[in-house]
């Protein structure tokens, strides 16, 4: 190409590069503004025009992990230097620290769900795209158009008959009822992926094995599987994110003791003592793991976002 | 397989393990996605709420008919089709040209695009969340950056479901950007030397060899987008609840309300089922579309 490339294409092309070093800002602009807020000393979060340099602070990430009340008057001064790191950063914003918050319930809650979930959609899904993988199905096409359509299904539609369900047989706001949704969720898409993923290792492995005398699972389990390593990884990670991220399920399933971080944190908007550089530590805490994930992830994405079908 | 049907087999018969591996997905699936609708496909047909501890009252088709005629319903989905066509075609737009621009050697591509990737990776009520935040009419950075002076955006039934659709763009615009670079980059280089050969002008060459050779993908991304805006839900609901009014009353969350705060267990299965054959509808496309690319 460069042999062709005239100057004005040359120049055409620092303009291009430019242009999209500016996109990114401006894209990354809403994400830099949780993530900063999220340090903000609560004034500094709703000031006209936007506060961008201030001392950063981590009383936002104490007021998330606890439950407090208005300091009627100041602390005394010795009750001050006996208090914790933690108590005097709320007592600076006038507040006094009575009990620890439901957050680290609910993160712990959707953590427990979602690895769990994860587990069972993929130990599942694996199994299930091997025997799509390697033997004949009858209508096997079709069996996999099914499964991929239930993961299609608008979750308010199905959420209305197992609600009821669930009613009926104990599982609303358990972590149960929310872990089975989130592996029916998942199990779709690892059974699409991982059979992306085996379809790829050469089956003359498996064969050579059974020649030597491996049973059908043996070959499974000690050739194909430690072959598709990355792909188990790169799945596992995929469903993690979805079940962490889920909504809509756990909105209307939970309502306290199994509720995930997702309805728990915008709960938190108008509940009195709240303020925005609260929620955007919750915000923050939550999108972190998503954030690291996709860097893990990068070279996956567009295999995952396509369900496995297109891998380039 | 033929040199393994010689040998003599010890354990289960691949016939047996195949049905051992395939079996329980397929029942566990049925059990949690199939059977469930079978129970709101009964509940369709009966005047019934799941809270008032009445027997259902079996009313035949009366729900259906009620639902077709009500013009609540039809504006709902009214909102709902402009929702999608705001929020798809300013993802193809934006998701596109982004790929266009990104798709030459450029120092640090590989960061810039996982950076741009992340929105999509988020989690949608969370991404809601802090939008409202962004969109605050007095101290919003979005206001401060266009030097919109307390403009508002959230509480206002003119803009409420434009700034709902911004958010989508903004999160969702990377997939077809994705898409679309996986497009790009699978056309073959020599097609654009011997375009260049002929002297062949830029707009002939995108719209000769380009958009024909990227079009597969694009209509995989804007697919999946249009099936995706068309249930959205969480964002929606985070960002606005429906309101103001029912401005931004998309049909899932009309589904929601009729189904959990107004209990209208009987009705609301009605409307599920109807929702269900429109998606099954544009799920078929995509499937379709998604086996065929991967048969290139």
């Amino acid at each position: 190409m460069a042999a062709v490339e005239s100057t004005p294409s040359r120049i055409l092309n620092k303009v291009a590069i430019f242009i999209v070093l500016i996109l990114t800002v401006i894209y990354l602009i809403p994400l830099y503004w949780i993530g900063s807020t999220a340090f903000k000393p609560r004034a500094a979060a709703t000031t006209v025009p936007p506060t961008v340099f201030y001392k950063p602070e981590v009383t936002p990430f104490v007021k998330l992990l606890t439950k407090r009340v208005q300091l009627r008057k100041a602390v005394s001064e010795e009750k001050y230097e006996q208090a914790k790191w933690y108590e005097k950063l709320v007592y600076d914003a006038g507040e006094r620290i009575i009990t620890s918050s439901p957050f680290l319930n609910r993160f712990w809650n959707s953590i427990i769900i979602a690895c769990v979930s994860t587990f069972l959609a993929l130990t599942l899904g694996t199994f299930t795209a091997y025997g799509f993988s390697r033997f004949k199905v009858k209508g096997e096409n079709d069996w996999l158009f099914f499964i991929l359509s239930t993961r299609m299904l608008p979750p308010v539609v199905v959420a209305i008959p197992i609600f009821l369900m669930f009613r009926h047989i104990g599982l609303v706001d358990t972590h149960l009822g929310l872990i089975l949704l989130y592996t029916a969720l998942n199990l779709s898409f690892c059974v699409w992926l991982m059979k992306g993923f085996i379809d790829e290792i050469p089956i003359e492995y498996e064969e050579a094995a059974l020649v030597d005398g491996y049973t059908r699972f043996e070959a499974f389990w000690k050739i194909v599987l430690p072959q598709s390593a990355t792909g188990i990884a790169a799945t596992a990670v995929f469903s993690f994110i979805t079940a962490w991220n889920e909504y809509a399920f756990a909105l209307m399933m939970t309502n306290r003791k199994a509720q995930t971080a997702p309805p728990f944190i915008p709960s938190q908007l108008g509940s009195g003592m709240i303020d925005w550089t609260t929620i955007a530590a919750g915000t923050f805490i939550f999108l972190f793991p998503v954030a690291i994930f996709t860097f893990l992830l990068r070279k996956h994405l567009l295999r995952g976002v396509t369900f496995g079908a297109i891998r380039k | 397989m033929t040199a393994t049907a010689a040998t003599v087999r010890r354990g289960l018969s691949d016939l047996a393990i195949r049905n051992m591996f395939v079996v329980p997905t397929i029942v566990f699936l049925i059990l949690i996605n199939i059977f469930p609708l079978f129970y709101s496909l009964i509940l369709s047909f009966a005047d019934y709420s799941a809270v008032s501890g009445r027997p259902p009252n079996w009313i035949g088709i009366q729900n259906y008919r009620e639902l077709l005629r009500d013009p609540h319903v039809w504006e709902s989905l009214y909102i709902t089709l402009k929702y999608v066509i705001i929020s798809v075609s300013g993802q193809l737009v934006v998701g596109f040209g982004v790929a266009l621009l990104l798709n030459r050697s450029i120092p640090g591509k590989g960061t810039i695009t996982t950076l741009l990737l992340l929105p999509m990776m988020m989690s949608m009520a969370i991404v809601g969340l802090f939008w409202k935040l962004l969109y605050s009419p007095s101290w919003g950075i979005i206001n401060y950056l266009l030097g919109l002076q307390n403009f508002v955006w959230i509480s206002n039934a003119d803009v409420a479901l434009l700034a709902i659709a911004i958010t989508d763009i903004w999160m969702w615009s990377p997939f077809v950007m994705l898409l679309s670079l996986a497009g790009l980059s699978a056309i073959p280089k020599h097609l654009y030397e011997a375009a260049a050969i002929d002297r062949a002008s830029r707009w002939f060459t995108f719209r000769r060899i380009t958009l024909p050779l990227v079009t597969p993908l694009l209509l995989i991304a804007v697919i999946f987008r249009t099936m995706e805006a068309f249930k959205t839900f969480d964002l929606a609901f985070i960002m606005t609840g429906g309101g103001p009014g029912t401005a931004t009353e998309l049909i899932a969350i009309k589904l929601y309300n009729m189904a959990f705060p107004q209990w209208q267990t009987g009705k609301s299965c009605a409307l599920a089922y109807i929702l269900l054959i429109m998606i099954i509808g544009i799920s078929n496309i995509y499937i379709k579309y998604l086996n065929k690319a991967k048969e290139r």
